[in-house]
């Protein structure tokens, strides 16, 4: 298994150049650039030619995009992602909170998404053909036709009209006050959870059908063993292999995809910074950011792999 | 009888004007706003964008300000200077600071800090940026004669020199600070403001807290202020209506202004102004057929804007009908003047005739086609785009729009690539010279996209500029603008932005102007609960 772990690892590194060289020609190709979004959208009177081009040097712009783009891979190799072009900060600093904020939500939102996904698409499998599985189709495909930033506007209007009250604008880390915290981040984690829930009930609903209807299963009915002892012990452990799947991809996804969520709710995450980051032009923190998402994408593949050959003892890794 | 009932209404009166009365500025409380933009840097002198202002004015001074409670957002007073005299030969300012003003580091300022200010603004080192040093260029040398006194002298007179000195930009900085290092102010905060510097947290908020040895006594009134950047305009109005938030200083659409007003009733008040800020329509002059003048004044002349003040300002931050300079304002030309201009006439179906004729005359064909290049921000490019493309298919043109996006947008037209497109100009206060500046020559500001010279117009404007007296110098306004607007048409106006400032009823002593970029430095704030 180490050796496995090793060569994936390794894997990785080909993968990553592949999107470094991609993300970085892109951002290139694309009109405009960090000076012009500083220095001509305000509607000023007096530009600066001059300022612009000095502008342009200080950051590095005007050099040959190969000296450009081994400048970036010199400073990557060593863990440093550089200054944002916008703001002069560290990169590292630019993305701390927000990538704190967005695991947060991530985790909060996958486990809204797992606790309603696996109980719901057990009964729905059981009860098949029952109201009750009606009742969790009604709710699965309701959450999959709703789109969670929609669903966010409404808990806000409702919030605000019904109850006059509404979640705190600003984050607040868990540490430092749990209260607030957990009031301004339920909402929007619901609001994904559900969405993300319908489609792990779906899949639960199916692989437990398919599974329920095994040899195994039906030997060990007729064993005598009691249902919830062949559920729990026998169906979910090989029905739940393609739920983890989508489970832990869309977590990846929702570290730094949630943009519209986290303008509904005004939450300084990932996909925010993401999108300002591309607005502006700042090249060096799209590019971070990019390198980041990347990464999480690999490691949670092949944590889910791994995952993968725990439960199912028959899975091996060479 | 009759003076029984005068007497009544009298008291009637009296009792009503109590509460007006009983208004006096309450200490305490924090003041918490959204800003739609996060600043870049915390250099006033470098950066141009709102987003900064908002949030960090309130650290600072400036050497003059524009009076906090002039709706006009034009009239200069002193700040850090108390006073300041002009030579005879209008080539010298000289300003006499007041004295016992401490930064917030404890140490006295002085002029040797406001001449290092402004050196870094108007001549600044090698490697350090300044945003605003085209618009001192007539500042020959800043001196400091004295601790307390700072003269500037002026290669030619000039009529906006103090209104420049108001600019909310010139943060007044620490001498010691630049001159070991002129870029330490990109990235920390340290001024003579109202309030200090508590922290910043990237993306999420800026918080000042009140500054117990401001040089104005009694002031600030709050306690402190919390600045969220919030980019997303339904959630600023979310947090507002959920009374999160007491203000936002930028502005809101009418439906937006509309939406907080029915949540929040009594407990909202609403401040309308023209805004110093408008989209134009600039014409390619090397472009056929936008090389001809006549081409051009039949697109002004094709213009409803009578019609569309009324209509658009419902559903888009425009309303009035204006010039070159924002209406009611000093040197904005009176709507009866205004009205004779190529455009502007009342009588809509006489102006769209002869902007038929002028087509025909310049041998534009019925049903010529041509693009009109827009940038893709909602609020109020789309709805004005919409509307002159409409206007202008009433002369018999075919309109196609093309949309850029907008970080690329102004990169795009610089090209000169565009044949009619879309240009915007904002200002930080209503000035002539700031102005009118952006229709000058193109080899004298880059920033005209309009690709003309004309040497008539480059005159009127350093007339102007170098025109004291207040009369002459707005009878040039207006020949500036009849050139620029009617007899050349190089630029055409479209309608002047509102400002629309819908606030919790608890913020008080706060006007607002004409601008985005003033009366941000909340010292005059306070909250009434």
């Amino acid at each position: 298994m180490a050796s496995y772990i090793l060569k994936r690892l390794a894997a990785m590194v080909p993968t990553l150049l592949g999107v470094a060289v991609l993300i970085f020609l892109l951002l290139r190709v694309v009109p405009g650039d960090v000076v012009e979004a500083r220095y001509l959208t305000q509607g000023s009177q007096f530009q600066s030619q001059e300022l612009m081009n000095q502008e342009r040097q200080k950051l590095g712009l005007d050099q040959p995009l190969w000296r450009q783009f081994a400048t970036w891979m010199a400073g990557l190799a060593r863990l440093d992602f550089g200054l944002s072009m916008w703001t002069s900060s560290p990169i590292s600093e630019e993305i701390k909170l927000r990538f704190a904020l967005s695991l947060q939500l991530a985790l909060m939102a996958s486990t809204i998404a797992t606790l309603l996904a696996i109980p719901l698409g057990i009964l729905a499998a059981v009860k098949q053909d029952t109201w009750a599985d009606y009742a969790v189709r009604v709710f699965s495909i309701a959450g999959l036709a709703t789109p969670s930033f929609w669903l966010g506007i409404l808990m806000i209007l409702v919030m605000l009209t019904v109850f006059k009250w509404m979640p705190p604008v600003v984050f607040t880390p868990i540490w430092v006050n749990p209260w607030d915290n957990l009031a301004q981040l339920i909402w929007p984690a619901l609001a994904v959870g559900y969405r993300y829930s319908a489609v792990g009930t779906r899949m639960m609903r199916s692989a437990m059908l398919e599974v329920l209807r095994e040899d195994y299963i039906r030997t060990a009915r007729a064993k005598g063993l009691r249902l919830k002892l062949i559920l729990t012990r026998h169906a979910l452990k090989n029905a739940i292999l393609p739920v983890l799947t989508v489970i832990s991809l869309e977590f990846a996804f929702l570290l730094g995809g949630l943009v519209v969520t986290e303008q509904v709710f005004n939450l300084n995450g990932l996909g925010m910074l993401f999108v300002e980051a591309i607005s502006r032009r700042d090249y060096t923190l799209t590019q971070a950011l990019v390198m980041l998402v990347a990464t999480v994408f690999l490691l949670v593949n092949l944590a889910v792999d791994i995952a993968y050959a725990w439960l199912d003892p028959r899975i091996r890794y060479r | 009888m009759e003076r029984l009932a005068r007497v009544a209404v009298l008291a009637f009166a009296a009792m009503l004007a109590l509460p007006g009365l009983a208004q006096s500025p309450r200490s305490g409380g924090e003041l918490v706003f959204p800003v739609p933009s996060e600043p870049p840097s915390y250099d006033g002198h470098r950066e141009e964008t709102f987003g900064l202002i908002h949030p960090i004015a309130p650290f600072y001074n400036t050497l003059l300000r524009i009076d906090p409670n002039d709706k006009s957002g034009t009239k200069a007073v002193p700040s850090l200077a108390e006073s300041w005299t002009v030579s005879s030969d209008k080539l010298t300012y000289t300003f006499k600071l007041r004295k016992g003003v401490k930064f917030h580091d404890g140490s006295e300022m002085t002029s040797k800090d406001v001449k290092a200010s402004y050196d870094k603004i108007i001549f600044p080192p090698a490697g350090v940026g300044s945003s605003r040093k085209g618009q001192y260029a007539d500042v020959a040398a800043v001196e400091a004669p004295d601790a307390y006194t700072v003269s500037f002298r002026l290669k030619e007179p000039s009529a906006s020199f103090i209104s420049s000195m108001a600019s909310p930009w010139n943060f007044i900085y620490k001498a010691d600070i630049l001159a070991k290092d002129p870029h330490w102010y990109e990235k920390n905060i340290m001024g003579t403001g109202p309030f200090t510097f508590v922290e910043h947290v990237k993306g999420s908020h800026i918080v000042g807290k009140k500054n117990p040895n401001y040089w104005d006594k009694g002031k600030p009134y709050l306690d402190g202020f919390r600045a969220i950047f919030i980019r997303d305009s339904a959630s600023q109005v979310a947090a507002i209506r959920g009374e999160r938030a007491h203000i936002q200083f930028r502005g809101f659409s009418p439906a937006e202004r509309d939406s907080i007003v029915s949540t929040l009733g009594k407990k909202a008040t609403v401040q309308e102004s023209p805004w110093d800020c408008i989209l134009m329509v600039g014409m390619n002059h090397e472009k056929k057929p936008f090389d001809d003048k006549r081409v051009r004044r039949a697109l002004t002349l094709a213009l409803d804007r009578n019609q569309a003040s009324k209509s658009l300002s419902k559903i888009a931050i425009v309303k009035e009908v204006a010039g070159v300079q924002v209406p009611g304002t000093p040197y904005a030309t009176p709507p009866a003047e205004l009205a004779k201009l190529a455009g502007y006439w009342p009588d809509i179906e006489k102006s769209r005739a002869e902007s038929r004729r002028l087509l025909k005359e310049a041998g534009v064909p019925e049903g010529f086609q041509f693009t009109f290049t827009n940038r893709g921000v909602p609020m109020p490019y789309e709805p004005l785009g919409v509307w002159l493309i409409d206007q202008w298919r009433r002369v018999g043109l075919n309109v196609q729009q093309q949309v850029i996006e907008p970080a690329a947008y102004f990169g795009t037209i610089r090209k000169g690539d565009a044949q009619v497109f879309m240009d915007f100009q904002c200002g930080y206060i209503v000035e002539p010279d700031l102005d009118m500046y952006k229709f000058l020559s193109s080899d004298r500001n880059p920033a005209n996209y309009g690709r003309y010279k004309d040497p008539v117009l480059d005159a009127l404007y350093d007339k102007q500029s170098r025109t004291i007296d207040f009369e002459e110098r707005g009878q040039i306004v207006q020949q500036f603008e009849k050139r620029l607007l009617d007899e050349e048409a190089h630029y055409l106006m479209t309608l002047q932005w509102h400002r629309i400032i819908p606030h919790s009823a608890k913020v008080h002593g706060w006007t607002i102007t004409p601008s985005h970029y003033l009366n941000n430095t909340l010292d005059t704030v306070w909250l009434s609960q």
